[in-house]
């Protein structure tokens, strides 16, 4: 579970590993989140510095360091005081992300075999999937992909056992005991079962990514195409806000 | 960088095998799950840079194999750096690792090197594409940044972006030893962990004391390894934690994969070390079937080789503050008018 101290691990040279827990559980996690928010806060204000990039996982963070602006000790001093520090404060609320689908059809090419191994309706695998919320644990794999904690235990569906050459940008799908959204248009294994119409990854918006690790996710159900394409519309615009609230981590 | 567009300076001709737009990366992104990207040879590019009168972190091209034969459009002035990519000016050899000033009309061509993989091109001004999330490096995967996010090709044209300070005024030179010497076979440096307690020490010290092969499987994402595989303590998988430049990943086959410019954030095999900065001009010049050593490096020891190198750049930089303005002769006749040709003659203003 979380450790009392946290582990520096050496990643080479210029980087460590600060982990703070052993598994995969959203306590551990928020930690990892409250830690990333201490160091941005840290780093904004002067209070740390040589500090290169940060990248938050699992239950751990890799902090890459230029060593020649700040020692490994006195890196890892100050991280450890930013753990203490955070553990005593109260945690940032979260933001919930509103992620506008349209099941089925089309878009949901798989949604059928979702069903039938999940002994349910197609119906009834929307309004599971899109009850549920969901905890980014991480971003990776690609720009934009969210690593999403929560999916209903009756939803493990395997993957794809050929896989798809081309999955469209926006493309909801669920691969074993994961779901997920394609950030961008790539060849993969999942189980497709609904896309959304907006953009997870844009180069050129700042942030470039729509979620962060940290976030809750919310797919809402969409009733059309014509719906669907009103929002890309929006989306494309900017006009389109994905924040639908604030919960507490 | 100078917000004023530079001018059309490079042509390309013929691509080669892979040539790319790279800098020293995208920085501060990875948390989204955006790739670094960046020159898999750093610290060859920005030698080339700082030969060339730029800072450090301007963008340059970086060839793979079989190098680009190249137009200038512009006068300018080049450096090239890297493996030995026997460049050529107007067909006669070109020098590397210095700045070499040549008209518009000229034609560099890279070759095929012998010692390693890349060579690094960085001219005057510095590559101008758009920066996109603070970086000019391209990411193909992605299609982001370069031009238009993807390798060079014939016909291609890029601009050099204004030199803040003139490129002719600022010109430095390699201080001596400083060029870095490929394929040789020294032993490359690691750092052990962060999982390095997922292996026994049977297999940390296979991996130590045994050579391993480049396999045909070596890009700008990573190097996969062929030899003796490293046993491990526990199982291949850990929960994905984040993945540094030069990372020795170890998939279940047991047989090491190094992780470079291109690498994915964030991994879920257990890795056994990351190769030290200063080496990792070594692991990206690596050429497929090259045999390679790794030897352990304190985390001190490796910072101390990084400063090292550090101090080779910082003497770049201090020669070219020295060096007085060289005076270029029959530019326009693209004559080769290396730096190191001209300095010491009376310093007057470059004529261009």
């Amino acid at each position: 579970m979380i450790y009392d101290e946290p582990l520096f691990l050496p990643a080479g040279d210029s980087a460590v590993v600060v982990e703070l827990g052993d598994a995969i559980d959203p306590r551990v996690n928020r930690r990892v989140h409250n830690l990333a928010d201490a160091i941005d806060a840290a780093a904004a204000s002067g209070d740390i510095h040589g500090i290169v990039d940060f990248l938050p996982t699992y239950r751990s963070a890799l902090i890459q360091y230029d060593p020649l602006a700040i020692s490994a000790d006195e890196l890892e001093a100050r991280v450890r005081r930013l753990v203490r520090g955070r553990s005593a404060a109260p945690d940032k609320p979260a933001r919930v992300m509103r992620i506008p689908t349209l099941y089925g059809g089309e878009y949901g090419p798989d949604i059928g075999f979702v069903a039938e191994r999940a002994g349910m309706s197609e119906e009834d695998v929307v309004a599971v999937h899109s009850g549920a919320e969901y905890l980014v644990y991480m971003m990776g794999f690609s720009p934009g992909f969210a690593y999403l904690g929560g999916l209903d235990p009756r939803l493990t569906t395997p993957r794809l056992t050929t896989p798809r050459l081309e999955i469209p940008a926006g493309a909801v799908g669920i691969a074993e005991a994961q779901t997920g959204v394609y950030p961008m248009a790539s060849p993969g294994g999942w189980q497709l079962i609904g896309r959304t119409p907006l953009r997870l990854f844009d180069a050129g918006r700042q942030p470039p990514a729509l979620l962060k690790a940290g976030d809750f996710v919310r797919f809402a159900p969409l009733a059309s195409q014509a719906e669907y394409d009103e929002l890309r519309r929006q989306a494309d615009a900017g006009e389109y806000d994905a924040v639908a609230g604030e919960a507490a981590r | 960088m100078s917000d004023a567009r530079g001018a059309p300076t490079l042509e390309i001709i013929s691509p080669g095998m892979l040539t790319t737009v790279q800098d020293k990366g995208r920085w501060g992104y990875q948390r989204f799950g955006m790739p670094t990207a960046g020159a898999m040879d750093a610290f060859a590019l920005r030698c080339a840079n700082l030969l060339a009168g730029n800072d450090d972190g301007a963008a340059g091209l970086e060839t793979t194999a079989i190098g680009p034969r190249i137009r200038l459009l512009a006068d300018a002035c080049v450096a090239i750096t890297g493996a030995d990519a026997q460049p050529t000016l107007d067909g006669e050899p070109m020098p590397m690792w210095e700045a070499v000033c040549a008209g518009a009309g000229a034609v560099i061509a890279l070759g095929a090197p012998r010692d390693g993989v890349r060579a690094y091109l960085a001219v005057s001004g510095g590559v101008d594409v758009p920066m996109v999330m603070g970086s000019r490096s391209t990411y193909i995967k992605a299609g982001i940044g370069g031009l238009e996010g993807r390798a060079l090709r014939a016909g291609d044209v890029l601009r050099a972006g204004v030199s803040p300070r003139g490129a002719a005024h600022s010109r430095g030179r390699m201080p001596p030893g400083g060029v870095p010497r490929y394929g040789r076979g020294d032993p490359i440096g690691v750092v052990l962990g962060p999982q390095d307690s997922a292996f026994t020490a049977a297999g940390i010290d296979a991996f130590l004391t045994s050579e391993y092969a480049v396999s045909m499987d070596a890009d700008r994402m990573g190097c996969r390894l062929e030899g003796p595989p490293i046993e491990r303590a526990s199982g291949a998988d850990v929960i994905s934690d984040g993945n540094p430049m030069g990372a020795v990943q170890v998939p279940g086959d047991g047989k090491p994969i190094i992780l470079m410019a291109d690498r994915g954030t964030t991994g879920g095999y257990t890795k056994i070390g990351v190769v030290a900065s200063a080496d990792i001009g070594k692991m990206a010049q690596a050429m497929p079937g090259a045999a390679l050593r790794f030897r352990a490096m304190s985390v001190e020891r490796a910072q101390n080789a990084l400063r090292a190198q550090e101090a080779i750049l910082a003497a770049i930089r201090e020669s070219a503050s020295a060096a007085p303005p060289p005076r270029i002769a029959a530019i326009a006749d693209g004559e080769v008018a290396a730096i190191t040709d001209i300095l010491g003659e009376d310093g007057a203003a470059a004529a261009f």
